[in-house]
């Protein structure tokens, strides 16, 4: 033993750091079309390459290619590819009214936007999500109030949430959308349990779960993936990831080793590997897993891979930790503009009309906010302080009660 | 003497450290590179190299539970969790491993782990960014607490759970990281800058666990606080008129009885003020203290101020946080009994 060399401590590093010439363009990927597509009710030991695969519809030119093309008609596409836009453009808007003093904090999902619009209309209305903080999306899809929207970003005094959270960090559960927290990770596990709920009460509704790639290293993921391998649960459960949690690269939650779809192998349960900025194909992957749960053949991990064009957050400059092109260089491109290019080689879009859509959708983001302005911004409007003690129990307790006696509301 | 706010100055004794001890290590998330979200750890990495301060994955378990392993190795690792909320996620490795691992192996192996962790409120962070969790910490056999409320207790308090050989949680004031901050929110932001606490030796220096801080001294009652309400109870002391002592607590665990109830017994009245919910906080246990040890010098009940028994809800940051008006109004109450 003594003359092998002594161990060292491996520490992940990533390609490039700023200042530095991004490696993201120089990933190897499959071609678009290359990826096979099995039955929906295959057998998971005949699927482990899918895992290492990537599930890609559009090419380069925009034109839909190989086994994956989802039938979806032109008008449900022009509204996947408005609800993307209008993701932006609210995202967009909602970032400078944070810097303008209006709010607390902000979230943007820029370049991930085919993901929630796409899931959200793959899913049924009786399904839920369980979502993370960067799908929004999936709410804009779904035709979700914009001024409601605002409203919560500003915890006024119309907040549907009453003021009790942060800003987008949202609940909707007429929309398919189940109530966010600032601590990630904590509901994949619930979205196995309201599938197992379903299929204990044969019904026919399933469940769809995000995690962001860093978060795939709590336990929370793993524990989901085991209950969800188990009991065969309903569910579809998505890894996003976008390359960077913060300013961790993909390979601090193992991202060096294996692909985040590969680790559905280990569970038994098929994993798909998607181009998360090709509308088509996170509907088409979606589609399949859908079709495999309602077939009770339960849960599918799905990869949306995919690229977190902004910052973290509001909190955040991500000049400081990767190299400033490294957004432009990534090679999978805008799913917006994908979309749209798309469209326009089937001849049912066109630049002018997508012109006028976005003005269109800034004029309904500005109504929204000036209506939302109205009402009151962080601090300047609030819902009653007795709402702050409202809903800890379903009948408050003598604490509350006395408390609030103390605080006079 | 440099001033250095508490950003700095925590990462002054991380610096210092780091250059004594090879055995010393800093991980967690965002902390590497990046220098953390707080910048805390800004420039260690590049300084002191890569494995010396490196980034965790997001999993606050598997920090906790490496950085033991480490520790029962030999290694005096540094774990920084992001917020001390999510110190939850770690909970049992908290509770059951770094806690009872020296007294279950009779001292064959053991935790000397330091946890960092920005704590606390009044920074508009919603229910998962602003909690006080001490009093879960507290009542855990095995672990210590420490929470400093100035720059120069920071970097002398960290330096002492570093070298300290049991597991030590350093709850940080998020809110006093840039300068003191008394619970006036409408009045603009101070800096550490002229603070004479903030003047904080670039050296090697430590400020002992459990010894608690007479930071203002007074006649006709006791204030106990630590963290960011040691400086909204100077501002409520003031405003009540009363001739109170503050002590700054320092370290919940160990805790400085001798200098609570030396106090107590001469002032004769008790409030204690703390930030997070009132209900099983650490308040009760030092209410429970006062009580059993200076009864026959008690002129008054005991007094809790704290935040309400809910969530910390994001549009009521200023209705939820203790400021000096309530301790005012307690040390008046306390007064008039
Ligand atoms: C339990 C918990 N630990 C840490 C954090 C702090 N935090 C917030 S977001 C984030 C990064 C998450 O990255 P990822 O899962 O990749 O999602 P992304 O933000 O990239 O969409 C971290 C560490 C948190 N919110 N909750």
């Amino acid at each position: 033993m003594a003359n092998l060399p002594p161990l060292s401590l491996h520490i992940p590093e990533p390609s490039a750091r700023p200042g530095e010439q991004s490696g993201v363009a120089a990933v190897q990927l499959p071609e678009p079309g290359e990826t096979r597509r099995p039955d929906t009710l295959a057998v998971e030991a005949d699927m482990r390459d899918l895992p290492f695969g990537l599930i890609r519809v559009l090419d380069d030119q925009g034109v839909a290619v190989g086994p994956w093309i989802p039938s979806v008609s032109p008008d449900l596409l022009r509204h996947g590819l408005r609800s993307m836009m209008l993701t932006r453009i609210f995202d967009d808007r909602l970032f400078r009214a944070h810097r303008q003093g209006k709010t607390s904090f902000y979230m943007k999902s820029t370049g991930e936007e085919a993901i929630g619009a796409a899931q959200s209309m793959v899913l049924g209305g009786g399904d839920m999500c369980f979502p993370t903080y960067r799908v929004m999306s999936w709410l804009h899809a779904r035709g979700y109030p914009l001024t409601e929207m605002v409203n919560q970003v500003f915890s006024n005094e119309k907040d549907p949430l009453k003021g009790r959270q942060l800003p987008i960090l949202y609940s909707a559960r007429a929309y398919g959308f189940y109530s966010l927290s600032g601590n990630v990770g904590s509901r994949f596990g619930h979205a196995v349990g309201w599938a197992m709920a379903s299929a204990y009460k044969g019904d026919d509704k399933i469940a769809l779960a995000y995690i962001g790639e860093g978060t795939t290293a709590e336990g929370d993921f793993h524990e989901a993936l085991t209950f969800a391998s188990v009991y065969h649960a309903p569910c579809i459960l998505c890894v996003t990831n976008n390359q960077w949690a913060i300013s961790s690269y993909s390979g601090i939650a193992g991202g060096d080793e294996t692909t985040f779809a590969a680790k559905a192998i280990a569970y038994g349960i098929p994993g798909l590997r998607v181009d998360g900025n090709d509308f088509l194909a996170v509907w088409a992957a979606t589609e399949w897993a859908a079709e495999r749960a309602r077939s009770n053949k339960g849960a599918t991990l799905i990869e949306l891979y995919t690229y977190r064009a902004a910052g973290h957050s509001t909190s955040d400059d991500p000049t400081k930790y990767r190299p400033a092109d490294e957004p432009e260089a990534w090679p999978l491109g805008d799913p917006i503009e994908r979309l749209k290019q798309h469209l326009i080689t089937l001849r049912e879009w066109d630049e002018d009309r997508h012109a006028m859509l976005a003005d269109e959708l800034d004029q309904l983001v500005r109504v929204a906010v000036k209506e939302a302005e109205a009402v009151g911004t962080l601090g300047k409007s609030k819902p009653p302080v007795s709402e702050m003690f409202e809903g800890v129990f379903k009948e408050p307790d003598w604490r509350v009660i006395e408390q609030r006696r103390e605080l006079g509301v | 003497m440099p001033t250095m706010n508490m950003i700095r100055a925590l990462n002054s004794a991380l610096d210092v450290k780091l250059g004594q001890d090879p055995d010393t290590l800093i991980f967690g998330q965002d902390v590497g590179y990046f220098g953390g979200v707080f910048r805390v750890t800004d420039g260690l990495q590049k300084k002191h190299g890569l494995k010396r301060c490196f980034d965790a994955p997001i999993s606050e378990g598997g920090i906790i539970a490496t950085a033991i392993g480490m520790g029962a190795f030999g290694l005096r690792p540094i774990a920084e969790i992001q917020f001390a909320d999510y110190i939850l996620p770690a909970l049992d490795q908290l509770v059951s491993e770094a806690a009872r691992l020296r007294y279950r192996s009779n001292g064959e192996f053991w935790a000397p782990i330091t946890v960092r962790s920005p704590y606390g409120g009044g920074i508009f962070g919603g229910q998962t960014h602003s909690q006080s969790p001490e009093a879960i910490f507290a009542h855990i056999t095995g672990l210590k607490t420490v929470i400093p409320s100035n720059p120069y207790d920071a970097k002398g308090l960290l330096l002492a759970a570093i070298e300290d050989d049991d597991p030590v949680i350093v709850l940080e004031p998020k809110r006093l990281y840039n300068g003191p901050f008394d619970g006036r929110h409408d009045q603009t932001l101070e800096t550490w800058a002229g603070v004479p606490e903030a003047e904080v030796p670039e050296g090697h220096y430590t400020v002992p666990l459990g010894k608690a801080a007479v930071v203002r001294e007074g006649r006709q009652a006791t204030v106990l606080a630590y963290g960011t309400m040691v400086h909204v109870a100077k501002a409520g002391i003031e405003e009540s008129g009363v001739d109170a002592e503050l002590l700054d607590l320092r370290s919940i665990v160990p805790l400085d009885i001798e200098t609570i109830v030396a106090s107590v017994t001469k002032t004769g009245r008790c409030v204690i003020l703390h930030e997070a919910s009132r209900f099983g906080g650490f308040g009760g246990e030092l209410s429970a203290l006062v009580q059993e040890r200076c009864f026959w010098a008690l002129k008054s009940p005991v007094q809790r101020v704290a935040g309400w028994d809910t969530p910390y809800p994001h549009a009521f940051e200023w209705d939820y946080f203790p400021g000096p008006g309530r301790l005012a109004a307690a040390l008046r109450r306390a007064m008039e009994d």
